[in-house]
């Protein structure tokens, strides 16, 4: 080991994944995870840096050279405890956190083009730890007599639910849904995320004590009033998410064989419906299918497209390559899969049939003018340059906004003029006492990370208040 | 989990029953529904709640089978659990005293129009209530519309019971007795609708209609169930179901109920075969 010190290792390891040609045929996890051995080889690149600039990149401060130096001595579990210290989601978040953008562009190998693959070794030994059945409880507090109440069970309110039980205090999830996971079961496919990690997580967290309580709408089946003044909770957390979609308006939308990817995805993930008639749920892909939009939530849908059979997937982005905002990974199995991009182009209109079904797309060719102000540069119409694309399923994946229901029934929660609940940065405290906030509810569509972050911070808040009733 | 504590058939293809669903019996108003999701690998359908007892946690629903998750959910008996009901959802009705009051209902629209018509009643208003039916043994809750009416009609398709005809021709009889009315309300297929809003439009008569779209959460977040509504786009399971009739693109509703067709058909021919038994005596 000591030689390798001296020159350094560039060769990152690559992870197996499945065949494109086979996997546009099933719904299997792309990405097949490292062996024992890849995890060892990649573990013995990291330079264990004394100031670690991976771990300035990473929203939840994990641990990222001790858990790599514990992988080296093939102290797998350790390794995954040590993680836990920080993230309570590390099996997701090894699989679905945009590792290019935060540890691993932070990696002081990225200036060499090699960064250490840490999102695929914490993957590793989460799924290490689970498989030896080694998950661990931690020592959980003695019980505080307090109730906190965490509304929706997407990785922010499952961390929050996760600490606060181990803080001491009686935990309630409430989930919409009939579900525990939010976006983790109704919006990543299966073939990134296999939705058993997310219910071994929704387990383990069970097993802190946590109750669940779905098919709970808060707002329409119970309000925060009454959760606080009727049913004794002391403290209050939302993680509801941004999960109302957003159509572009434009005339067509209501045609048959135009989706939401929320529609689009949930049908599928959440409801199973790529297992029709097995499963209730129908859903219907045509043969030339269009998926409107950039980021992930695109990339998700236009692959689930290909895998229903869909003979044509594209994608019709209105700016170009560089500016997409999906992972760069996703992109690239989009690639190998089959999937057409097409750039700088945007929808006017969807055009119908005499029945009411898509026929076609009419969009508008793009130029890109001058940066606005995010910095990219805008994309601005060519006129006169529209053109018909040939294609009988629109998928509007363009974003999504707050679902208002609980901000209308809560009228003493500030929200900013986008609907998103206004909340402390540091504590996820909002405008009203006993209540907090956080994930993709006070900072609009983010990231998974950024969620179990605001969770950290909020459960802690949470305890402070709860112990001290300092507000 | 949720248990059905009391069954009743009005018809071999239309079913009641009553559910425990404390947290929804709490908050239900007039005009809300619920989500339900019959098993694991069931699909998520609407349905109104027809009437609640609050005290014991009980909601009423009436279904009528029409596909493979109403049928399947047809064969469930007292003691045994719906996976999930979620609600109250949507907007409760706008109840206010309007002075007459004309409810429309037409074949199960019946089991929604009747909480409505109950809150219009409470507000002190006068109703009257036209209900149609295919034939007299599809015609459903007749004596409990009865008991806060004051005026019935009936209208079947077939003359087997009340008025033979369509509830547009009783309705149009109606106004043009000189009834004086202020408000209807009317709940059905959406060709009726559509056509009760034709018939109230020269006599400039507010309708309030309430959408049967296809769902699938229920709380806003896929948008299947948007539809035009004057010009803007509305999601019926958050923004209504009940929405002004003279506003609805009534066709745009009944086409977007066409986009799984096939896929229903499917599914039930699938159920009827491997449960003949259910279907035996049933055309
Ligand atoms: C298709 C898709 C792909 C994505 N891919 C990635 C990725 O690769 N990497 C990444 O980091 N991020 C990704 N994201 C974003 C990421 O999933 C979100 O940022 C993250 O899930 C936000 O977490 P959250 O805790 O705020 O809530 P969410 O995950 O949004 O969950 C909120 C939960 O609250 C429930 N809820 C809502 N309203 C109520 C109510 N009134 N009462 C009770 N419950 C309610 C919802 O049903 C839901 O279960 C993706 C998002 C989507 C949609
Ligand atoms: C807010 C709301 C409240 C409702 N309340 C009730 C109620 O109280 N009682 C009740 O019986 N039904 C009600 N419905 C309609 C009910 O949801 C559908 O009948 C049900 O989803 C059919 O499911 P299925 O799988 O059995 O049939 P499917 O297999 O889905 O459909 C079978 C056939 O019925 C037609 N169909 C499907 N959905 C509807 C629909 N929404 N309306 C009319 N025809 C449809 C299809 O076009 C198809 O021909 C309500 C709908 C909404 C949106
Ligand atoms: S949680 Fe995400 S950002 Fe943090 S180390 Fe793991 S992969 Fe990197
Ligand atoms: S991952 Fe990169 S930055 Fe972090 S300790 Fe290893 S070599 Fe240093
Ligand atoms: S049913 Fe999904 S938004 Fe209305």
């Amino acid at each position: 080991m000591a030689e390798k010190k001296k020159g350094l290792n560039l060769n990152r390891v690559d992870m197996p994944r499945q065949d494109p040609k086979e996997r546009i045929k099933n719904f299997n996890e792309v990405a097949l995870g490292y062996t024992e051995e890849m995890a060892v080889a990649e573990a013995e690149r990291c330079l264990l840096c004394k100031k670690p600039l991976c771990v300035q990149g990473c929203p939840a401060e994990v641990k990222i050279p001790e858990f790599i130096a514990l992988i080296r001595e093939r102290k797998f579990i350790e390794a995954a405890r040590k993680i836990k210290e920080t993230n309570a989601l590390p099996a997701v978040c090894g699989r679905v956190c945009p590792q290019e953008e935060q540890c691993e562009e932070m990696c002081v190998l990225n200036k060499k083009g090699a960064p250490i693959a840490i999102g695929r070794l914490e993957r590793f030994v989460a799924d290490y730890e689970a498989k030896m059945g080694a998950v661990e409880k931690p020592e959980i507090a003695p019980k505080s007599g307090k109730k906190v109440a965490v509304i929706g069970s997407g990785p922010g309110g499952l961390t929050v639910a996760a600490d606060c039980a181990i803080m001491g205090h009686e935990v309630v999830v409430f989930e919409a849904l009939h579900k525990p996971g939010g976006v983790l079961v109704y919006g990543i496919p299966e073939f990134r995320l296999p939705k058993v990690i997310v219910e071994r997580e929704v387990e383990y967290i069970k097993s802190l004590g946590v109750k669940f309580e779905c098919d709970v709408v808060v707002g329409r089946t119970v309000t925060i009033d009454d959760l606080m003044e009727k049913e004794g909770f002391d403290a209050v957390f939302i993680g509801v998410g941004a999960g109302a979609p957003i159509f572009m308006g434009i005339p067509g939308e209501t045609l048959k064989g135009v989706y939401s990817a929320n529609e689009f995805l949930t049908r599928n993930n959440l409801m199973k419906a790529y297992l029709f008639p097995e499963y209730d749920t129908p859903i219907k892909v045509g043969k030339k299918v269009a998926v409107v939009g950039g980021g992930n939530v695109a990339m998700d849908a236009v692959r689930t497209a290909l895998r229903l059979g869909a003979e044509e997937a594209h994608i019709v982005y209105r700016r170009t390559r560089k500016e997409m905002p999906a992972r760069a990974e996703e992109i690239e199995n989009a690639e190998e899969e089959g999937v057409i991009f097409n750039f700088l182009i945007n929808p006017v209109e969807i055009i119908g049939d005499e029945n009411g079904w898509v026929k076609g797309l009419k969009c508008i060719r793009m130029e890109l003018g001058e940066p606005d102000e995010s910095g990219r540069r805008r994309p601005v119409p060519i006129p006169g340059s529209e053109f018909i694309m040939d294609v009988d399923t629109v998928i509007m994946a363009i974003g999504t906004r707050a679902n208002p229901v609980i901000q209308r029934t809560t009228p003493d929660l500030e929200v900013n003029k986008w609907g998103y609940i206004v909340a402390d940065e540091e504590t996820c405290k909002t405008s009203k006492k006993g209540v907090f906030a956080g994930g993709d509810i006070i900072r609009g569509a983010a990231t998974v990370i950024l969620a179990v972050g605001d969770g950290k911070k909020a459960a802690r808040a949470i305890d402070h208040y709860l112990r001290t009733g300092e507000w | 989990m949720f248990k059905i504590v009391e069954k009743k058939d009005w018809h071999p293809t239309i079913c009641e029953m009553w559910v425990e669903a404390p947290r929804v019996a709490r908050k239900h108003r007039p005009g809300q529904f619920v989500i339900i999701r019959i098993h694991e690998k069931g699909e998520r359908i609407p349905l109104t709640v027809v009437d609640k007892k609050p005290e014991e946690g009980l909601i009423r629903i009436i279904f009528q089978k029409v596909g493979k998750t109403t049928w399947e959910l047809g064969t469930f008996k007292p003691g045994d659990y719906i996976a999930d009901v979620v609600g109250p959802l949507g907007q409760p009705t706008h109840i206010e005293k309007f002075g007459t009051v004309v409810g429309v209902g037409g074949g199960v629209g019946i089991a929604p129009l009747y909480p409505i018509l109950k809150g219009m009643k409470e507000a002190g208003n006068r109703l009257i209530t036209i209900l149609g039916a295919r034939s007299k043994d599809l015609l459903i809750l007749e004596d409990e519309v009865r008991a806060i009416s004051e005026e019935v009609i009936v209208t079947t398709d077939d003359g087997s019971y009340g008025k033979k005809g369509l509830v547009t021709d009783a309705l149009k009889e109606l106004i043009e007795s000189g009834e004086k009315i202020d408000q209807v309300v009317a709940i059905g297929p959406g060709i009726m609708m559509k056509f009760v809003v034709k018939t109230l439009e020269p006599y400039k008569i507010p309708c309030i209609v309430s959408l049967n779209a296809m769902m699938l959460d229920g709380t806003g977040m896929c948008g299947v169930c948007r539809i035009t509504v004057g010009d803007e786009v509305k999601f019926v399971c958050v923004d209504g179901p009940e929405f002004d009739g003279y506003k609805v693109n009534f066709d745009e509703l009944m086409s977007r109920l066409t986009v799984y067709r096939e896929e229903e058909q499917q599914a039930l021919e699938r159920f009827k075969n491997a449960h003949p038994e259910i279907f035996a005596g049933v055309e």
